[in-house]
């Protein structure tokens, strides 16, 4: 790697672990481990939720997918934004009312009930276990690629990078490496969008046309169809995504940050605003490589398309706009896993072991100490993971990952804000039909089984949806109707609280 | 301190008080006819873009230059985020003004209940 290079990543590790210094300081509670004391603004939990949001898969994966396959790889970017209208309108406002640390808390607000609060802790752990190796095992790839230093040496970095910003930064620190990339991403994706824009003389329908010669795709790369031809598994997957951001442990949490409902609104509309700006430039990163690097050239350096983004870079800038780009994506990932360490931590220490095994009858001490063993625990299980699985194809597991939120978190979200009959049973039917619907039907899927070898195991998959959301989705909706008009308790007065909490914000014990 | 004790009282304000109450339900119905159509809206709209280009080819005619529609619909899907977005805070803002009336409304009720 260049001097250049070299300098890139040293000043942006250093200034995140300046941040975590300054944070560490900042970080004596429970509270503050889990939430950095509710303390954020709109702005900074804003940019912070987009930072969280936009891991490798989106910078890399999509411009990939783009350079690659034209429209197609552009259906990601649509998902990953119009999820944010869920967010907002759906669960943001109800979820920062009642919830305090954990997605299991805000379900535990209605109902007090320890075998809600394991099924909610579980679910949060599959899904924070599969993003998380997904996110390790393409970091390492990526950084391997970048540094060229080898796979078990990157993943070990960025192991123990994430590990340092919970341990003595928890949110705080967190919250601050997810801003510095937002920034940071935004810069190098903006630089390269102008770049590109410049290219084509500043003129969209020039690039267009342009764009319809200069693939091997000819006209159709601006088609859609070269990438999903199974219909219901394009649908299924664009289910998965539309609803699985407001089911995600990781971005659920970051509600928790901000003191009020009203906070917690302006930091997804700045949310939406930043990633939608990102999303819309994704689409000059993967013309651009596709018009400039070419597929061959892509295909040859990473086969799914992930070094689109820097080799563009490269083309366009030089060397040293690749080693800035490069850095980035190296911030991204850091800020993406730090955030899973956070929410899976909080799952094993303030769910499982503060709220059901020691009955919430814990010290402040205990709690930061469990909080700390967790964090430590959940990133060495997940570094061992990733090592075991270098040579695994594990892109599918980011949309698995949301088809699991949106089939085992999204459908008890939602009844627990809004369905007034909602019940103990419902609650736990809803999530174990979501959460074992998924994983099922991913395990006989294309992802798994394929004939030719290129899956895990070779075989022939029982269903041909390499992503089950339009089959798992209404599975778990459907689980937590039929478990709660089975069960005849329901408790008005318990409902009757949590609707005046989630509509009003009140906060105090009547 | 005698007073707060009162408070146990047959008298005292619940949340099915609250709920029952004018405002509360005024609020709820607002909401609720806000947020419902604009989220069928939204995903309705959403998903009429993978359907189409999973099951038509329609939106494959160019619409402005070399641009076809497609590309069209999905920029529009992130006009109406954007759109969507802000007009929601605009509501919000409603709202937050007709649910700090609500939790006025019944702290004064529990301020007479305990000063009885």
């Amino acid at each position: 790697m260049s001097a250049i290079g070299l300098i890139f990543f040293v000043v942006i590790v250093g200034l995140t672990l300046v941040v975590t210094y300054f944070a560490a300081k900042r970080t004596n509670t429970a509270s503050e481990f889990y939430t950095a004391g509710g303390g954020l603004t709109g702005w900074q939990n804003g940019l912070a939720i987009a930072g969280d949001y936009l891991s490798a898969a989106s910078f890399l994966g999509i411009a990939g997918a783009i350079a690659l396959f034209g429209f197609d790889g552009f259906f990601y970017s649509l998902g990953y934004l119009v999820a944010y209208l869920v967010v907002l309108y759906l669960v943001a406002e109800p979820l920062r009312n009642l919830g305090k640390y954990t997605l299991a808390d805000m379900i535990n607000a209605r109902f007090e009930q320890k075998k809600i609060r394991a099924a909610a802790a579980l679910s949060t752990i599959t899904i924070v276990i599969f993003y998380m190796i997904a996110q390790l095992v393409g970091a390492g790839a990526l950084i391997q690629l970048l540094l060229g230093i080898d796979y078990w040496i990157a993943v070990l970095i960025v192991g123990v990078m994430m590990t340092i910003y919970v341990l003595f930064g928890g949110m705080t620190a967190t919250s601050w490496v997810q801003i510095i990339k937002a920034v940071l991403l935004m810069i190098g994706t903006v630089i390269i969008s102008v770049l590109v824009l410049s290219k084509f003389n500043f003129n969209i329908f020039y690039m267009f046309s342009e764009m319809k010669t200069a693939t091997p795709h000819g006209e159709s790369f601006l088609n859609p169809g070269l990438k999903y031809t199974n219909s219901l598994d394009t649908i299924s997957m664009m289910i998965a995504l539309v609803l699985g951001t407001a089911g995600l442990p990781h971005i659920l949490m970051r509600f928790f940050t901000v003191k009020d409902a009203k906070t917690a609104r302006s930091s997804v509309v700045v949310a939406t605003w930043v990633v939608g700006i990102f999303y819309i430039l994704t689409i000059f990163l993967g013309f651009g490589a596709a018009a400039f690097v070419g597929s061959t050239d892509i295909m040859a350096a990473n086969e799914a398309g992930n070094m689109a983004a820097p080799l563009l870079a490269q083309a366009l800038g030089g060397d040293i706009l690749m080693s800035f780009v490069s850095a980035v994506a190296f911030a991204t990932i850091l800020a993406v896993v730090a955030g899973l360490v956070l929410s899976g931590a909080s799952a094993f220490a303030h769910d499982i072991y503060g709220q059901i095994i020691k009955k919430g009858k814990i010290t402040e001490r205990e709690q930061m100490l469990a909080a700390r063993y967790a964090s430590i625990s959940v990133a060495v299980f997940s570094i061992l993971l990733a090592l075991f699985a270098q040579n695994m194809n594990v892109a599918f597991l980011v949309s698995l990952a949301f088809c699991v939120a949106a089939s085992a978190n999204l459908p008890v979200i939602l009844y627990t804000i809004y369905w007034k009959r909602f019940n103990t049973t419902g609650a736990v039917t809803a999530i174990f039909t979501g959460l074992i619907s998924a994983l099922v039907l991913v395990a006989i899927s294309p992802n798994v089984f394929s004939p030719e070898g290129t899956a895990i195991f070779v075989g022939t998959p029982l269903i041909s949806l390499t992503n089950p959301a339009i089959i798992s989705v209404p599975l778990g909706f459907f689980g937590g109707y039929v478990g709660t008009v089975l069960s005849s308790k329901a408790d008005a007065q318990k409902y009757a609280e949590v609707a005046v909490k989630a509509n009003t914000g009140f906060k105090g014990k009547l | 301190m005698e007073s707060k004790k009162l408070s146990t009282s047959p008298d005292k304000v619940t949340y099915e008080q609250i709920t029952e109450s004018t405002k509360f339900k005024d609020l709820v119905r607002k909401k609720t006819k806000f947020i419902v159509p604009i989220s069928a809206f939204f995903l309705i709209f959403y998903f009429l873009l993978p359907v189409l280009t999973s099951y038509s080819t329609i939106l494959n005619a160019p619409a402005i230059g070399d641009i076809s529609w497609v590309w069209v619909f999905a920029f529009a899907q992130f006009i109406m985020t954007w759109t969507l977005c802000m007009l929601y805070v605009r509501k919000a803002n409603q709202f937050d003004g007709m649910a700090d009336e609500v939790i006025e409304e019944f702290k004064l009720k529990e301020r007479g209940d305990r000063s009885l």
